[in-house]
């Protein structure tokens, strides 16, 4: 390098004296530094890529790996410990560590010296196992771990059943018995998980059968008894007490109210039958230390004996838990069954977010662009518009809270919803108040790409129409927008992306962790853009930091994760799609 | 139209008296004059002046913000004719034309005074509606500009945003103006693709079909050819000569045999002047400046 540099000085004398130097000068030129032949730079840049793609394809496979397998039914192990209690569970985790004397000292003294031994001789290391040992209200426990040295008998019973039940998480055990109305019928594991399965199902449909009338037709009830009481209200808020309209619609109330209780009443008859029949049916299981337990079938969601499953079998149940995974309501505080409800809300609010952001992103870059005279003005605008996007996200959700749901929401309550005060209607979170936030989040994206795409419609074009006598905004309609379009998807695509994985923002203006109710349904006015709902971002948060039971929680966390990417993955495919389809529409092909 | 009359014949008297020791005088003093930044009056020929004129431009003078790019231009533009600007490149010729259409005007920093006459009434005018007054002529680009909008939707376009839509009136229209464009045998078949997908020369013929297709009082034409190859520059040079009589055709070249070739009229300019303004055939066989000869046969330019 040095005496390359030190080569260089006579190079930059050479113009003024110019023949004599001029072969020396190519001699010098020769010797090109290693940068210049670019391997470096290769390298280099390479490199960076190969890290990039390393860190996201490992991410991506970590989820998709662990999201993938959540569901695939595991195996039951019966395990013994040296201090002779035994369990049964699934194993969920494994890991080598170096275990500490406490561990030792809690042990009884003979047990104690033999596990020392079998640490040192593995170099004072033991390996250990999560094992999800399950019976909650039996052991106290989801989870148990147990160390290589604990362990003196590992086996895998035959007849193991896992058991997922409406509450209390899983439960473990070996069938003993079944039994209608209280008294055994049969007595052997076989016989009994027979009976199980000829059973379960029709108890299952009577089950969805109550809960659909607990659900939807009390509920259709309560809300005619609550929208007469409304009226009432109103009548009484807008004529006074002693006005014939209160008198009126008290007297609606009183007979709606009669009515309600008379097929409340007839449904509850129906609810009660339909119980009776179904607790009639128990499954006995034993317990891996021995205990007995009879569990209503009507508790049971899904049950199987793990060790005697075929594949075909184990993927039928991997199927299903998955169906049950994209199609149910959470339960157990959301670790176990489906997220159907937050599939939708997610879904929903990305939509109605881009219906939001993109006319207004749109319209704002258009005036930008086309109609504003450029000046240190817009040029202030548009820098405030960049730094918009710099923004927290929270802030954003501040700002959602207080304008939207307090400000706007409270105004709209007040005007049209004042008998139900002081609950609010739209001046709570909601997932329209959600979707406007986020809109307001991703508005500087639409904006900017939108500018882009304008500026990038050739001046020729635009030329060609005023020359056909086009007014300004016609030209703007049929030829610059238009031309503009797939970069205004462009645009539309990345505020999805955006707006669909934020998180944040959601928690102040309404994503929940349970919404018993969809924002679309099939009660009028089937759109309650005023409803709090879930969203697989903040299901995602929920499960992983908030949920009691996190060991179980975890691998929902993943397989939620999974479902968000690929939800939000299909809908840019989807605008991705169509924005191609624009592209070809316009494609050129000049000579 | 009266008015320019005497105008102009005054210059071309002053001219022929300035012009005298021009022919033999060495390169150019007229250009010379222009270059330093002097005036001279054009040299305009008086077979002009028996012409019926469609459009009469006087006193024009144009600024890009602090910059003159015209200077005094006085044409009158005979009805139904083909007139040429041929000049060097930066003259001035494309910003003549897109004021008469008045497009500059979407160019901020754009001043003019002077007025242009179309059919007796100012263009330049307040009181003048732009857009009327660009539905009466067509332009042609020297890039060819078809809309990302399939072949139809193109011609008709001037129609369009004039809100017809009857089908019958359109579908006529359209065949119409692509046969006048020489384009009808080749594109009726896919009338209803993207545009963008014919090849250069069909879409600058495109061009002069969505030109053509409101029937404009006024055809401009900006270096049309000027991207196309020479098989392409034939047909389009045919077909400005079956448009002539139909319509009245400025255009722009820097081909000289073009020019020659296409246009009834020759208007040549010099750094924003109209230096000779005749009829094609005398101001290229005997020109009545030295300069003008020297630029046609291509002796600099
Ligand atoms: N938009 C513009 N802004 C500023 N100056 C321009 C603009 N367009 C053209 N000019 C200048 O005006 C002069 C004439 O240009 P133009 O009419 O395009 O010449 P021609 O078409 O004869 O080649 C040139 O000097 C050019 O630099
Ligand atoms: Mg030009």
């Amino acid at each position: 390098m040095i005496p390359t540099a030190a080569k260089d000085k006579p190079l930059n004398d050479s113009p003024t004296n110019a023949d004599p130097t001029a072969p020396q000068r190519r001699a010098q030129r020769s010797t090109s530094s290693l940068l210049a032949y670019g391997e470096p730079m290769l390298w280099l840049t390479g490199g960076a890529l190969t890290i990039c793609l390393v860190m996201i394809i490992g991410l991506l496979v970590l989820i998709f790996y662990q999201g993938v397998s959540t569901f695939w039914p595991a195996p039951l192990v019966q395990i013994t410990t040296i201090e002779d209690r035994t369990f049964m569970g699934e194993v969920t985790r494994e890991e080598i560590f170096a275990p500490a004397e406490t561990v030792f000292t809690q042990l009884a003294p003979e047990v104690a010296e033999q596990a020392r031994r079998t640490v040192a001789a593995n170099d004072g290391t033991a390996h250990r196992w999560l094992v999800r040992i399950g019976n909650f209200e039996l052991t106290g426990d989801h989870f148990n771990w147990f160390s290589d040295f604990m362990i003196r008998d590992e086996r895998r019973p035959e007849w193991a059943v896992t058991v997922e039940r409406l509450s209390w998480g899983r439960f473990y055990g070996i069938p003993a018995a079944f039994l209608v109305d209280g008294a055994v019928v049969v007595d052997t594991s076989a016989q009994a998980w027979q009976r199980y399965k000829a059973h379960h199902g029709e108890i299952r449909k009577r089950w969805r059968q109550r809960r659909h009338l607990e659900t939807h037709a009390i509920g259709k009830l309560n809300r005619q008894e609550e929208a007469a009481r409304l009226d009432m209200r109103t009548a009484l808020l807008e004529h006074g007490p002693d006005s014939a309209r209160y008198a009126a619609a008290r007297e609606r109330l009183e007979t709606v109210q009669r009515k309600s209780e008379i097929e409340t009443a007839q449904l509850r008859e129906q609810i009660n039958a339909l119980n009776t029949e179904n607790s009639r049916y128990q499954l006995r299981l034993v317990t891996a230390d021995g205990q007995e337990k009879n569990l209503a079938l009507e508790e049971i969601v899904r049950a199987f004996p793990a060790n005697r499953l075929s594949v075909t079998e184990k993927t039928a149940i991997y199927l299903s838990r998955w169906w049950e995974f994209f199609t149910d309501d959470p339960r157990e505080a959301n670790s176990e069954g489906g997220v159907f409800p937050a599939i939708f809300g997610t879904v929903v609010m990305t939509l109605v977010m881009s219906l939001a952001v993109v006319p207004f992103g749109v319209l704002a870059a258009l005036y930008l662009r086309e109609y504003a005279k450029a000046g240190p003005l817009i040029s202030a605008v548009r820098i405030a518009i960049n730094n918009l996007a710099g923004v927290p996200s929270i802030v954003f959700g501040v700002f959602g809270l207080g304008f939207f749901c307090y400000f706007v929401g409270g105004t709209i309550d007040q005007l049209f919803f004042s008998a139900k005060l002081p609950s609010p209607t739209y001046g709570t979170g909601g997932i329209l108040w959600a979707s406007l936030t986020l809109a307001l989040l991703t508005l500087p994206v639409v904006i900017v790409a939108t500018e882009e795409a304008l500026a990038a419609v050739p001046g020729s074009m635009r030329e060609g129409s005023y020359a056909c006598g086009a007014s300004k905004w016609q030209t703007i309609k049929r030829i610059v927008l238009p031309r503009a379009m797939p970069g205004i998807m462009t645009g539309m695509i990345l505020a999805m992306a955006r707006g669909a994985g934020e998180v944040a923002p959601l928690m102040l203006v309404g994503a929940v962790k349970l919404a018993p109710e969809l924002p679309v349904d099939g009660i009028f006015p089937f759109l309650h853009p005023e409803r709090s709902f879930m969203h697989l971002g903040f299901h995602i948060f929920d499960l992983g930091f908030q949920s009691q039971n996190s060991e179980a929680a975890k691998p929902m966390v993943f397989t939620t994760t999974l479902l968000l990417i690929v939800i939000i993955a299909s809908l840019n495919l989807g605008a991705v799609l169509l924005r191609n389809r624009l592209r070809k529409k316009f494609a050129s092909g000049v000579f | 139209m009266n008015a320019t009359h005497p105008d102009s014949s005054k210059n071309a008297k002053s001219t022929i008296a300035l012009s005298k020791p021009g022919p033999n005088g060495g390169i150019s003093d007229r250009l010379q004059v222009i270059a330093n930044g002097g005036s001279v009056p054009a040299e305009i020929h008086p077979a002009i002046l028996d012409e019926d004129s469609v459009l009469d431009i006087r006193n024009f003078r144009l600024w890009y913000g602090e910059a003159q790019a015209l200077f005094d231009i006085n044409l009158s533009i005979p009805r139904g004719k083909v007139t040429a600007m041929i000049g060097p490149s930066g003259c001035g010729k494309s910003t003549l034309l897109r004021s008469v259409n008045r497009l500059n005007d979407l160019i901020d920093s754009v001043r003019i005074t002077g007025d242009m006459i179309l059919n007796g009434r100012s263009i330049y005018e307040p009181s003048v509606d732009v857009i009327e007054l660009r539905k009466r002529m067509g332009m042609v680009f020297q890039k060819s500009n078809p809309f990302p909008m399939s072949i139809y939707e193109n011609v008709i376009y001037p129609l369009r945003i004039d809100g017809e839509r009857s089908h019958g009136v359109l579908d006529e229209v359209c065949e119409r103006s692509l046969r006048g464009a020489a384009l009808w045998e080749e594109v009726k078949d896919r009338l209803h693709e993207s545009a963008l997908g014919l090849s250069g020369g069909q879409q600058q013929r495109l061009c002069i079909a969505r030109a053509i297709s409101a029937e404009p009082d006024v055809l401009l034409m900006d270096e049309p050819c000027s991207a196309l190859d020479p098989l392409a520059t034939n047909k389009i040079e045919d077909l400005i000569d079956q448009l002539k009589g139909d319509y009245t055709i400025l255009i722009v070249t820097h081909n000289m045999q073009q020019a020659a070739r296409t246009s009834d009229y020759t208007a040549f300019m010099y750094l924003g002047h109209v230096v000779e303004y005749g009829p094609t055939e005398t101001l290229f066989q005997k020109p009545l400046l030295q300069e003008t000869q020297d630029y046609v046969t291509g002796r600099f330019g």
